[in-house]
C-alpha cells in the first residue's frame, strides 16, 4: 500500500465531523502552528516542503505565498479555489464531503500564515449540496474556537465563507474567480498586476486549490523536510488523482508520486485494469485540457523509460511526445473509443466555456468545434485536418487566459498522436457514423497496449 | 418579494463582505431568488435583486446571462441535466440522453407539455468517476442506466401528485 498524507483517516466512521477529527489528531497541526510558529517559520516549512499548487499548474506554493504584498492597513484575503471544472476531476469534492475539516485546518494556518482575517471558499455551483457540509464544519470549528475571534487565546482572528459559483469553469482561472467574487462575469484579468498585489476587491490575495490548502496540514504535521522525502525528485508529497473513463475501478486515488503509470492503470490498489478486459488505447491523464497520449507513449517515454506518475516524468518530451500531471483528472480510454469524438466532446465543452474576451478563444473554440463536428459526422475534408492544427496554432498564446491553450493542446495532442483515425473518419464517411475506428488499426504503435502483468 | 426569512438571509449574505462590496453578494442572491421564484430568473426578478443590492439592472443582466446555472426562460419542475463531455460520453452518456428523449418524447431543452419535466445537456459537472450522471435539483444522480432513469422519472412524478 501506498503511503497516504490526506486520506490515512478518510476511512474513519464520522470523520466528517468535527469530535471525530479532533480525537484523530485533527486541529494539532494548526495548535502547533498557531501556538509555537511565526507565519515566516511556517512559510519556511511550506518552502522546504517543495509542495507545488495541485489546481493544474503545479506552481511552488511557498513561492507564491511569499510574494503577497504587505502594504500597511490593507487586509489580505486567502480565497480557496473549490471550482473544480476541469474535466475528468472530482477529487476536491471528495476531500470536502468526506475531510471537511481537513481544509478547514488548511485555510487556518495558511491563513495564519499569510496574515488573512478573511477567506472565501469559492465553490462551483453545481456542488450544491458541499457548502452545506463545509458550513456545518465551519460552525462546529467555531464552537470548538478554532474560527472567530481570538482563535485558541492566540489573538488570531479568522472568519472562513462559502460562496457558491454558478456554472462556469472559467472561474477555476484565479483572476475570473476574483471577478466572480465580487459579483461580475467570470471575465480573467490581465497581468499584471497579479492577484497577490491586487486581488479580491484590489487587495492582496492569495488563491489555492483545495488540495493544495488542505495538504499545508500534513507538512505541518510532520514538517517540511520529511514531506519532501515523499515522491520523487520535485514532486514531492502525494498527489490526489480522479481516475474516470473505462476502467474498472473508477474514484479518487491519494498515491505517493513514486509509482508507475502502469502500475496505477493496471493494479487492483489503484484502477484495477481496463473494463471488460479490454485494451488501452489512449489517456489524457491531467484533465481535459493535457495531450492525449497512445497507450505506448503513456506506459513509456519516447527514451523507452518507465513513465512515472510524477510532474517531470509525465512531461518527459514536452508535447511532442509527453503530456502533464495537470490536475490530476486521469481520463483512460479503451480500444473501442473514438478520438475524434472524444476531442470533439473536449471542443464542445472549451466553446461553451470561453469567457468571449478574446477572439482568438472566443472563435476559434467554436470554429474548432465545427470542424470537428463535421470530420465526426462523415462531413469532413482532409484539409479539415489541416485546418484544424492551423486554428489551434493560432489560439494558443494568444489569449489573456490560459483557456485558450487548454482548448488548444486537446486538439493539436489528437491529431498529432492520432492523424490516422481523422484520416479515417474523412475517407470512410459513411462508416464513420456507424462505428468507432478501434484500435485495430494501431496495431504497430500501440503494441504494447495489451495489459501487461504489474 | 422575498420573505422576511429570505430578507434576512440576503443581510447575512451581504455582512459576508466589507462595508460597500455588497455586489459580491449578486451571484449568491441570484440562487436564492431562482428557488423562490419558480425555477428561472424574469427580468422583473432580476430588476428586484438590483434593487435589494442597490446595483443597477444592467450589472445584474450580465451576470445573470454569464453563468449556466441562471435558467433565463421558465422550466420544468424537474429539470434533468444530463452531463455529456468526454469523460460521461465515455460511459455511455449519449445513450441516456437518447433514452430520456424517447421516454419523456422531448428534445434536449425542451419542457413536457404538463410541465413537469426539461431535459438539458450540460458540460462536465465533476462526478466524471460515476459517470453517466445528471444534475436533478440540489443533488447528482450517478451511474445512470435506463432503468434508474425509470425509477428516477417514477419518483418525480409520485412528487408531483
Amino acid at each position: 500500500m501506498g503511503r497516504k498524507l490526506l486520506f490515512d483517516k478518510a476511512h474513519i466512521e464520522g470523520i466528517r465531523y468535527y469530535d471525530v477529527y479532533r480525537a484523530n489528531g485533527g486541529y494539532g497541526s494548526a495548535e502547533k502552528a498557531l501556538k509555537s510558529m511565526t507565519p515566516e517559520q511556517v512559510l519556511d516549512e511550506v518552502k522546504k516542503s517543495g509542495l507545488r499548487g495541485r489546481g493544474g499548474a503545479g506552481f511552488p506554493t511557498g513561492m507564491k505565498w511569499s510574494f503577497i504584498a504587505k502594504p500597511e492597513g490593507v487586509p489580505r484575503y486567502l480565497v480557496c479555489n473549490a471550482d473544480e471544472s476541469e474535466p475528468g476531476t472530482f477529487k476536491d469534492r471528495y476531500l470536502m464531503e468526506f475531510i471537511p475539516h481537513l481544509l478547514i485546518e488548511g485555510l487556518l494556518i495558511s491563513s495564519y500564515t499569510l496574515g488573512c482575517n478573511s477567506c472565501y471558499i469559492y465553490i462551483r455551483g453545481e456542488y450544491a449540496w458541499i457548502p452545506d457540509i463545509l458550513e456545518q464544519a465551519i460552525a462546529e470549528a467555531k464552537k470548538n474556537g478554532w474560527l472567530g475571534k481570538n482563535i485558541q487565546g492566540t489573538g488570531f482572528d479568522l472568519e472562513i465563507y462559502v460562496q457558491r459559483g454558478a456554472g462556469a469553469y472559467i472561474c477555476g482561472e484565479e483572476t475570473a474567480l476574483i471577478e466572480s467574487l465580487e459579483g461580475k462575469r467570470g471575465n480573467p484579468r490581465i497581468k499584471p498586476p497579479f492577484p497577490a498585489v491586487k486581488g479580491l476587491w484590489d487587495c492582496p490575495t492569495v488563491v489555492n486549490n483545495v488540495e493544495t490548502l488542505a495538504t499545508v496540514v500534513p507538512i505541518l504535521r510532520i514538517g517540511g523536510d520529511e514531506y519532501a522525502k515523499y515522491g520523487t525528485g520535485k514532486s514531492t508529497g502525494t498527489k490526489l488523482i480522479s481516475a474516470c473513463g473505462n476502467i474498472n475501478k473508477p474514484g479518487v486515488y491519494e498515491i505517493e508520486m513514486n509509482i508507475s503509470v502502469e502500475e496505477f492503470i493496471y493494479s487492483d490498489e489503484y484502477c484495477g485494469g481496463i473494463a471488460n478486459g479490454k485494451r488501452l488505447k489512449a489517456c489524457i491523464p491531467g484533465g481535459s485540457s493535457v495531450p492525449i497520449l497512445p497507450a505506448n507513449l503513456l506506459l513509456k517515454t519516447a527514451k523507452g523509460e518507465q513513465r512515472m506518475m510524477t510532474y517531470e516524468s509525465l512531461a518527459d518530451g514536452g508535447f511532442a511526445t509527453g503530456t502533464m500531471l495537470g490536475s490530476g483528472g486521469f481520463i483512460v480510454l479503451d480500444e473501442d473509443q473514438c478520438i475524434v469524438k472524444n476531442t470533439l466532446t473536449f471542443a464542445r465543452f472549451y466553446h461553451h466555456e470561453s469567457c468571449g474576451q478574446c477572439s482568438p478563444c472566443r472563435e476559434g473554440t467554436g470554429w474548432m468545434k465545427r470542424v470537428l463536428h463535421n470530420i465526426e459526422h462523415g462531413k469532413g475534408k482532409m484539409s479539415d485536418i489541416d485546418l484544424l492544427w492551423d486554428i489551434q496554432r493560432k489560439i494558443e498564446g494568444n489569449t489573456i487566459c490560459p483557456l485558450g491553450d487548454a482548448a488548444a493542446w486537446p486538439v493539436a495532442a489528437a491529431i498529432r498522436h492520432f492523424r490516422d483515425e481523422f484520416e479515417w473518419h474523412v475517407l470512410h464517411p459513411d462508416e464513420a457514423t456507424k462505428r468507432n475506428y478501434g484500435l485495430a488499426h494501431y496495431a504497430d504503435p500501440l503494441e504494447i497496449a495489451a495489459p501487461a502483468a504489474v | 418579494m422575498f420573505s422576511e426569512e429570505k430578507l434576512n438571509k440576503v443581510k447575512e449574505i451581504i455582512a459576508r463582505y466589507p462595508q460597500g462590496k455588497q455586489k459580491s453578494a449578486l451571484i449568491p442572491v441570484l440562487h436564492l431568488a431562482q428557488e423562490e421564484f419558480g425555477g428561472w430568473l424574469s427580468s422583473e426578478t432580476m430588476d428586484y435583486v438590483a434593487s435589494l443590492l442597490q446595483i443597477t439592472s444592467i450589472e445584474v443582466y450580465e451576470v445573470a446571462t454569464f453563468y449556466s446555472m441562471f435558467n433565463l426562460q421558465p422550466v420544468g419542475k424537474h429539470v434533468f441535466e444530463v452531463c455529456q463531455t468526454g469523460p460521461c460520453m465515455l460511459r455511455g452518456s449519449d445513450q441516456i440522453i437518447d433514452y430520456i428523449k424517447k421516454k419523456l418524447d422531448i428534445g434536449v431543452g425542451e419542457t413536457t407539455k404538463d410541465g413537469l419535466f426539461t431535459l438539458k445537456t450540460v458540460e462536465c459537472l465533476g462526478a466524471c468517476g460515476y459517470a453517466p450522471m445528471m444534475q436533478l435539483g440540489k443533488h447528482y444522480r450517478e451511474h445512470l442506466t435506463p432503468e434508474k432513469v425509470d425509477a428516477i422519472i417514477e419518483e418525480c412524478r409520485a412528487k408531483a401528485n
